[in-house]
């Protein structure tokens, strides 16, 4: 009962706010800037707690976005990687002649991606393994070599530029008792539990600094959708 | 000589400058061209580019120091025509030519200098160039050496798993998963299992899918109901035969719904709002948020926080995992995801993997206490330790 008594008044207090704003401001003409603002209004809605505005607005942005992703997916994969190549540019004819390594450059990725589609049928659904295992074992391949150069030598290099200073023996002591904390084959007990404790407090100030520019990031988003609200929308601010 | 008398115009001048029928005669000095160019396959790639080469023009941050940049043009025989191809600034040596249609075909390339009024410079001598593919690429012999040490390892350890039991310490929040997935029963709720926005060749989305066989055998064993909303289809297919697989294995193939693995969205934020919206409504007890994260991280821990569900996360994305600590019950922080999917699964490769990865960061803290020493006594000038160091930092630097 306290509850309703506090939503209704906080509700009318908006309201007022609201009006007062419209009053003031010069709100938009546009029709499309009411529509976001109000699914914006709905969204931040959730903040109070699950209701019909918020589902409203979840489900038409989940099922936008579906539809959009559709789209997206027909025009750059399907027709422009399977149908123009092999019915309207025909890049396995070069010169009026037939290539067929071209040609079996489109048709083994497409038969290999309508598998994906064996999962509707109850007996040939193990087809589907292929394509994820193609796509897996392709992927960790690749990634081989790049992870090396960016996670081993990249930083391997970076933390070897040392100087005979401070920061370079904080980095240095850093960067060992941080590895020992990931260092698995060995109970974290005596010298080495007590390496890992050291390498587990780099870790958590440096998670604090990313916390500290990470939540700066949102509150600059935060002051885009306000600005969106308050001067797009309602034209409060100038 | 450079210096032409060239281009004479009639200028339009207002009355009280030039009388209108006045000739202006503008002197044009053209700068020298660049000079030794040279054309050859740009070494260690696909194919499909030329790299040129050249000495800077005599005006080019000397003698009239006018020149701000060079024009590069290509050709298809050393008489041309040539087609201006790209452009890059003055003091600048070289040049990649990446739109090289045919590989193996011999293209012509000419350079002119140019001048901030854009005057350009007599063209260069032709270099002539062609395209190649190489299947090595030279400057990564590092990676090659360093890798072949830690595969030995891998397979060494892997080998090594096979015949007998590895140890793996305990990881925080493994057990966890176990009390989350009774919690969620005891309260009659369904576990929810957020594979994040990663798709199926990303480490830490494989690594999920590892502890969701795992969750999923413990909920099929509680006869608990498992959800999971996915953002990639193909991981959402690889998701149900996983959960699938584990159904089988507990004895309850019956209890399956595959319509509980389903797909939701593949836009990030779209995604966000779904799963809040299915957290809210379903108050799951148990939520396992567990792959690759982005910036919906705090918006799924915190609903998750608010409808009292035990969280445990995991994700490699290193950006993502202080909001993870801050509103999560367990955090598996980075890698310790990793070695939490090959604890839960016992499978000989992925514990001797672990154990290859540990060894290869024995080598690695090794190198850096050797290159802090050897940085330590080269900056103290000792010996030929100050070479050695650099040595070793250029063998880290190559490629």
């Amino acid at each position: 009962m306290k509850e309703r008594k506090g939503l209704i008044i906080g509700s009318v207090i908006l309201l007022i706010i609201f009006i007062g704003m419209l009053i003031k401001g010069e709100p938009s003409k546009s029709i499309l800037v009411w529509i976001a603002a109000l699914l914006t209004l709905f969204i931040y809605s959730f903040l109070y707690r699950d209701n019909i505005f918020y589902k409203f607005a979840e489900h038409l942005f989940v099922g936008v976005s579906v539809g959009y992703g559709i789209s997206v997916y027909w025009q750059n994969a399907f027709i422009r990687k399977v149908f123009d190549p092999l019915f309207i540019t025909k890049t396995y004819i070069v010169d009026g002649q037939f290539h067929l390594w071209p040609l079996l450059a489109i048709v083994i990725p497409t038969l290999m991606g309508l598998l994906m589609l064996s999962i509707f049928t109850k007996k040939q659904a193990w087809l589907i393994r292929i394509p994820i295992a193609f796509v897996v074992g392709m992927s960790a391949g690749i990634s081989v070599p790049s992870t090396f150069q960016a996670y081993i030598f990249e930083h391997t290099k970076n933390t070897l530029y040392i100087t005979l200073s401070i920061s370079s023996f904080i980095m240095i002591v850093g960067v060992i008792t941080t590895l020992v904390y990931f260092f698995f084959s060995k109970e974290h007990k005596g010298l080495l539990g007590k390496t890992a404790n050291i390498g587990i407090w780099f870790i958590m100030i440096a998670f604090g600094a990313s916390f500290g520019y990470t939540v700066m990031a949102r509150i600059s988003l935060l002051i885009g959708r306000m600005n969106f609200l308050l001067y797009d929308w309602l034209g409060v601010i100038k | 000589m450079n210096v032409l008398l060239a281009l004479l115009f009639l200028m339009q001048q207002t009355p009280n400058s030039l009388p209108s029928d006045t000739t202006e005669v503008i002197e044009v000095v053209r700068p020298a061209p660049p000079t030794d160019v040279i054309a050859m396959d740009t070494p260690n790639d696909v194919g499909g580019s030329v790299s040129v080469q050249w000495e800077i023009s005599e005006d080019d941050g000397k003698g009239l120091n006018n020149v701000i940049l060079y024009n590069v043009f290509r050709g298809q025989s050393e008489e041309g025509p040539f087609d201006y191809i790209g452009t890059v600034g003055a003091g600048r040596t070289s040049y990649d030519d990446q739109t090289v249609e045919k590989d193996k075909v011999t293209y012509y390339y000419i350079l002119k200098a140019q001048t901030k009024e854009a005057v350009e410079s007599e063209a260069s001598n032709v270099a002539s160039g062609k395209a190649a593919p190489q299947w090595f690429h030279h400057g990564r012999w590092n990676i090659l050496i360093l890798g072949i040490l830690f595969a030995l390892f891998f397979a060494f350890y892997i080998r090594m798993a096979k015949g007998k039991k590895l140890f793996i310490r305990k990881i925080a929040g493994l057990d966890a998963v176990e009390e989350a997935v009774g919690r969620s029963t005891e309260m009659g709720k369904p576990v929810l299992f957020c594979p994040g926005i990663g798709y199926l060749y990303d480490i830490a989305t494989i690594a999920a899918l590892t502890i969701l066989g795992r969750v999923a055998k413990k909920t099929a064993e509680y006869e608990t109901r498992i959800i999971m909303p996915n953002y990639d289809p193909v991981v959402m297919s690889a998701a149900q035969e996983i959960v699938k697989q584990s159904y089988t294995e507990a004895g309850r193939p019956d209890n399956f719904n595959e319509k509980d693995i389903f797909y939701l969205t593949q836009d990030q934020f779209g995604f966000a709002a779904g799963v809040d919206g299915i957290m809210l409504r379903e108050k799951p007890g148990a939520i396992f948020l567990q792959g690759v994260f982005y910036a919906e991280s705090l918006i799924l821990a915190e609903t998750g926080h608010s409808v009292g569900a035990i969280q445990i996360a995991g994700t490699d994305r290193v950006t993502q995992l202080p909001f993870f600590i801050s509103a999560c019950d367990y955090t598996l922080i980075g890698e310790e995801m990793f070695a939490a999917s090959s604890y839960l699964s016992r499978d000989p490769v992925m514990l001797g993997s672990i154990k290859g990865s540990d060894a290869s960061k024995v080598v690695i803290i090794s190198v850096i206490l050797i290159g802090a020493i050897l940085g330590i006594l080269g900056g103290l000038n000792i010996g030929p330790f100050g070479t050695w160091f650099q040595s070793l930092v250029n063998w880290f630097g190559r490629g």
